[in-house]
C-alpha cells in the first residue's frame, strides 16, 4: 500500500516585487517524517513556509493536504486543519506565567478548565519540562521555546513548522529538543524542519529539500550526505574553508579589560559583572554565548557607545579610554562591527559613501574645519566597493539596497581599510549568506596575521570554532576564563553557555589566563 | 479595474520631488469644485485668488514680504524635522522673538543709530532660542515629548506678549490701546523698493537658506543632525552626541523663528500688536514638508504658502468669498501632500 503524504505541494511560485522568492517547488512530507528545508538566508525558506501556513498566498501552485486539494488562506485554517509552527521569534508577554501565556495563545474551546493538566501531561510526555506558574520573564530562553511547542501541541498538529529552531539553543538544549521532535515523529507526527545548521540536519532529518535562490535544488537523504556536500548543495559552488596559515606567538596586549562591570540602562538588559580579558596582536579571541547574557551591553561599552567607570577598566595601548566615546578610541586604532547592519552600523536611507564617512571620518580624515571632504570620501567608499568585492551599483546606492552579504562586506571593508590594530565584532556573519560569511570569516584572520587584535562576540559556535585562537564564554553577565580552543570540549562550552558550569573569573580569581 | 497600491522594491527619488507638484495640481482641482460649489466661477475665482494678487509690482513686494517669515522659520524647522525633533511651537517662540527684539526698538525710543536693526534681529534670534531651549531642556533631562512642551509654549508666549502689550510696553500717548509706539525710522527695516513694503527681510531669508543648505549638506554638524533623525543607533555608534544634537536641532529651529518674529514687529507692522503673526508658525510647518525639508525647496514653497495669504484677501476683496478659503487651501495642500507621498513607497497597479 503506498501511503497518502501528509503534505503534498506542487508548483509553489511565489514573487515580490523585485524577488522571485519561491519558483515551482514541490515537496511531500509522509506521515511521521522529519523533513528538512535547507537553504541559505534568503533562498525562500521562510516565504515557502509561510505559504503552508496561510500567513503569504501563494502567486501559482497546489497544496494537497492528506490526500485532498485545500486552499490555506490564513493560519487560522492551517490550525485546524492540524498545521502548528513555532516562529523563530517568540510571541510571549514576559510580566504573565507560562499558563496565562498558553491560554492567550489556543483557540477558546481549549483554553477552558483543565489545561493545566493538559499542559503538565504533554510535557512530561514529551520531554519538555515546564512550570505552568512561572513568569516568562524568569525562563530562559530555551524554556520560552518551550511554550511555544507545548502550545503548538496542545492543538493535537499533525504538521509541525520549527522556524530555525537552534539559533538560540545551547548544545545542551539543542539535544533536548531533539530528543521531543524525535518522540513526536514516533507518534506519526510530520515535522518540518527549516535550519542552515547542516549537522542538525544531518542527525535529526530523514529527508531534505535544499532550495537556493528560489528554486528546488535537490530532495535527498542526509544522512547520505556529508555536511560538505549539503553545503556545496546549498550554495551551489564549492565552499571555502577559511585557512590559517601561520600560527606565530602573539604578540604584546593590545585591550585590557580591568574588573569592567557596567549596569545596564534598560529594564531586561544584563548587567556586566567584573570582566577581564585581554587580547593580544595577532589573537582571535571569541566569545560565545546564549542570547540576551550581555553581549550587546558588553559590544557597547566596548565600542564607547556607553561609557564604564573607572575609565582604566579598558584599557588601549596604554590609555584607559573606559570614559571616551567611539571617536577617541578609533583615533587610537580600535575598530567596530556592531551586531545590526542596518539602523546601526550603516544608516539605511544613506548612500554608501556617506555610510562610509560614518565610521571613517576620524581615522581616515575625512573631515576639514567640519566640512566634508566629498572627493576623498567618495574615493573611500570606491576603494571600498572595489576591495571587498561589493555588489553594488555604485556610491550612491542606498545601503538598504544592498543584500545582508554585501552590506556586511562594505561594513567590514570600511573598518579594514582603517588600518586598525584592534577589531571588536559582533555576529559578523549573522544572516549573511555562506560565501560572503567565509569571506568575511578569511578577512578577520587575515587581519590577526597581520598584527591586529581580533575580539568576536558571537551566537555561531561553529563559527567560532573555525575561526578563533581562544574561547570565553558569557553568561549572565559574567566571563569565563579564556581557555585555547584545544584546551577546551564543546561539551564544556555548552555546559558554560548554559550555565552549568559557574567558572567565572569571579568566583575563581586563580584561573588566570 | 481595479486599483491596487503595491510597495516599490526601493523608493521613488524622482517621487519625492513629483510628489509636491502633484498636491499642488490636486489642490488646484479640489478649489475649482469647492469655488463651483460655491456658486462662484472657478477659474474666476482661481484667477482671483492665485493670478491677482501678484500682477502687479506691488502686489509682488507683498509675496515676498510674507514669505520671508514663512522660508526662515520653515528653514530652522527643516532642520529639526531632519533631527526627528519635532518643534511645533514655532509661533511662541517667534513672538518672545518679536518682543525680545521689539523691546530693544522702545528701549532706545529715538536714538538714531546703525546699529539699532542689527542689534534688534540679534536680540530677536536670541529671544527665540531661550523660548525653544525651554522644551530642549526638558526633552534632554526629563525625556518629555517636544510636540507637546513647545506648543503649549506657545499659549504662554501669546499670553506673556498680552500682558506686555497691555502693560510695560503700551503705548503712553495711544488712549490706551494696547499697542506699542510705533517704531521709529533706525528701528524700522530698511526697505528696499521705494513705495512698496519691501523691506530687506526677503534678502536674509535667502541668506539664511544659502547658509543652512551648506550647514546641512557640507558640514560635519548637518550630517550629525541627518544621522541622528534616520538612525539613532547609527548616530551613536559613530559617536555623535544625541542630546547635544537635540539642543541644537531645537535651538536653531527657535532662533530662526524668533528672527522671523521680529522682522515682522520691525518690518511691515512697525510697532508690538496684540496680533503679531497670522499662524505663520504653524504654516511653516506645512512649508517646511512641501519644501521636502530642503533650504532651497522651502524658498519655493515658502512663496507659495505666501500667495496664499494673499489670494485669501484677494478673493475676499474682489469675489466677495470669505477669508477662510486661505485656511482651506493651506489644509488641503498638506492633505495632498501627505497623501501623495503614498507614491514614494508605493505604486499605483491597475488590473
Amino acid at each position: 500500500m503506498v501511503l497518502t503524504p501528509r503534505l503534498e505541494l506542487i508548483g509553489i511560485t511565489k514573487r515580490y516585487p523585485g524577488v522571485q522568492a519561491n519558483n515551482n517547488i514541490s515537496l511531500k512530507v509522509m506521515p511521521g517524517e522529519i523533513h528538512a528545508l535547507l537553504g541559505e538566508n534568503g533562498a525562500g525558506k521562510s516565504t515557502l513556509v509561510k505559504c503552508i501556513y496561510g500567513v503569504q498566498k501563494a502567486d501559482s501552485g497546489t497544496l494537497i493536504w492528506e490526500g485532498k486539494k485545500t486552499q490555506v488562506t490564513s493560519p487560522n485554517i492551517a490550525r485546524r486543519l492540524g498545521i502548528g509552527m513555532v516562529f523563530q521569534h517568540f510571541s510571549l508577554f514576559d510580566a504573565m506565567t507560562v499558563e496565562e501565556n498558553i491560554v492567550l495563545g489556543v483557540s477558546n474551546k481549549l483554553a477552558k478548565a483543565g489545561i493545566k493538566e493538559k499542559i503538565t501531561e504533554i510535557s512530561s510526555r514529551y520531554g519538555l519540562p515546564l512550570d505552568p506558574q512561572r513568569y516568562v520573564q524568569t525562563l530562559s530562553v530555551g524554556e520560552r521555546q518551550r511554550i511555544e511547542v507545548v502550545r503548538c501541541l496542545l492543538q493535537n498538529p499533525s504538521l509541525l513548522i520549527m522556524d530555525e529552531p537552534t539559533s538560540v539553543l545551547t548544545p545542551q538544549e539543542t539535544e533536548s529538543l531533539f530528543k521531543t521532535l524525535n518522540q513526536l515523529s514516533k507518534d506519526g507526527v510530520s515535522i518540518l524542519y527549516i535550519s542552515h545548521k547542516l549537522h542538525e540536519i544531518k542527525e535529526l532529518c530523514h529527508t531534505a529539500t535544499i532550495l537556493r535562490m528560489g528554486n528546488l535544488v535537490d530532495t535527498c537523504n542526509p544522512k547520505n550526505e556529508t555536511p560538505r556536500s549539503l553545503a556545496e548543495k546549498m550554495m551551489g559552488k564549492s565552499l571555502e574553508k577559511p585557512t590559517r596559515i601561520k600560527n606565530s606567538p602573539f604578540g604584546k596586549p593590545q585591550i585590557l579589560l580591568n574588573n569592567l562591570s557596567y549596569k545596564a540602562n534598560q529594564s531586561y538588559g544584563t548587567d556586566l559583572k567584573n570582566i577581564s580579558l585581554e587580547v593580544r596582536g595577532g589573537e582571535i579571541l571569541g566569545i560565545a554565548g546564549v542570547a540576551g547574557n550581555g553581549q550587546r551591553e558588553l559590544m557597547k561599552v566596548l565600542s564607547g557607545e556607553e561609557l564604564s567607570n573607572p575609565p582604566e577598566s579598558i584599557v588601549v595601548s596604554e590609555k584607559n579610554v573606559g570614559n571616551t566615546g567611539p571617536n577617541d578610541r578609533r583615533s587610537l586604532g580600535m575598530v567596530f562591527v556592531p551586531e545590526e547592519r542596518l539602523g546601526h552600523g550603516a544608516v539605511p536611507q544613506m548612500g554608501l559613501s556617506e555610510n562610509a564617512f560614518l565610521s571613517g571620518f576620524t581615522r581616515m580624515k575625512l573631515a576639514n574645519y567640519g566640512f566634508l571632504r566629498k572627493i576623498e570620501t567618495d574615493i573611500y567608499a570606491s576603494n571600498i566597493i572595489t576591495n571587498y568585492d561589493v555588489k553594488t551599483s555604485g556610491i550612491r546606492s542606498l545601503a538598504a539596497s544592498l543584500s545582508g552579504g554585501n552590506l556586511q562586506k562594505f561594513i567590514f571593508g570600511r573598518e579594514i581599510i582603517q588600518n586598525p590594530n584592534i577589531v571588536i565584532a559582533m555576529q559578523p556573519t549573522w544572516g549573511v549568506d555562506a560565501g560572503s560569511a567565509a569571506y568575511i570569516r578569511q578577512s578577520l584572520i587575515d587581519l590577526a596575521e597581520q598584527g591586529a587584535a581580533v575580539l568576536v562576540i558571537s551566537q555561531d559556535l561553529e563559527e567560532l570554532y573555525e575561526i578563533v585562537d581562544t574561547i570565553c564564554v558569557i553568561y549572565e553577565g559574567k566571563l569565563s576564563s579564556p581557555k585555547q580552543l584545544e584546551d577546551i570540549s564543546t561539551e564544556e562550552v555548552g555546559m558554560l553557555m548554559g550555565g552549568v558550569i559557574i567558572n567565572s573569573q569571579e568566583d575563581n580569581p586563580l584561573n588566570g589566563i | 479595474m481595479v486599483f491596487k497600491l503595491e510597495p516599490r522594491a526601493v523608493s521613488s527619488r524622482v517621487m519625492i520631488y513629483q510628489s509636491p507638484i502633484i498636491a499642488v495640481f490636486l489642490t488646484l482641482l479640489a478649489g475649482m469644485v469647492m469655488f463651483r460649489l460655491m456658486g462662484t466661477d472657478p477659474l474666476q475665482a482661481l484667477e482671483a485668488f492665485f493670478i491677482e494678487p501678484i500682477s502687479t509690482m506691488d502686489g509682488i513686494a507683498e509675496l515676498l514680504v510674507k514669505a520671508a517669515p514663512l522660508i526662515l522659520i520653515a528653514i530652522g524647522l527643516s532642520i529639526g524635522f531632519q533631527a526627528n525633533v519635532w518643534n511645533i511651537g514655532a509661533e511662541g517662540q517667534l513672538t518672545i522673538g518679536a518682543l525680545f527684539g521689539g523691546s530693544l526698538a522702545l528701549v532706545f525710543y529715538e536714538l538714531e543709530t546703525p546699529f539699532l536693526i542689527p542689534a534688534m534681529l540679534l536680540a530677536g534670534t536670541f529671544g527665540g532660542m531661550v523660548w525653544a531651549a525651554i522644551p530642549a531642556l526638558l526633552k534632554t533631562r526629563f525625556n518629555t515629548n517636544e510636540i507637546l512642551t513647545s506648543l503649549m509654549l506657545t499659549y504662554v508666549a501669546l499670553l506673556i506678549l498680552s500682558y506686555l502689550i497691555h502693560g510695560p510696553l503700551r503705548d503712553p500717548d495711544g488712549f490706551n490701546f494696547p499697542e506699542s509706539r510705533l517704531f521709529h525710522n533706525s528701528a524700522l527695516m530698511p526697505v528696499l523698493v521705494e513705495g512698496t513694503r519691501l523691506h530687506i527681510g526677503i534678502l536674509i531669508a535667502l541668506g539664511v537658506a544659502i547658509f543652512a543648505w551648506l550647514f546641512i549638506f557640507k558640514h560635519m554638524i548637518g550630517f550629525q543632525i541627518r544621522v541622528v533623525g534616520l538612525a539613532p543607533a547609527a548616530a551613536s555608534f559613530a559617536g555623535f552626541k544625541q542630546k547635544k544634537l537635540i539642543w541644537l536641532a531645537l535651538v536653531i529651529s527657535g532662533g530662526t523663528a524668533g528672527l522671523a518674529g521680529v522682522i515682522e514687529v520691525a518690518g511691515p507692522i512697525g510697532q508690538i500688536v496684540p496680533v503679531i503673526s497670522p499662524g505663520y508658525g504653524f504654516t511653516a510647518i506645512i512649508v517646511a514638508f512641501l519644501g521636502r525639508l530642503h533650504p532651497i525647496g522651502v524658498i519655493f514653497s515658502g512663496l507659495l504658502m505666501a500667495l496664499t495669504y494673499l489670494g485669501g484677501d484677494s478673493a475676499q476683496i474682489t469675489m466677495n468669498l470669505p477669508n477662510a478659503v486661505t485656511g482651506v487651501f493651506q489644509g488641503m495642500l498638506l492633505f495632498f501632500l501627505l497623501a501623495s507621498d503614498v507614491l514614494i513607497r508605493y505604486r499605483i497597479k491597475i488590473r
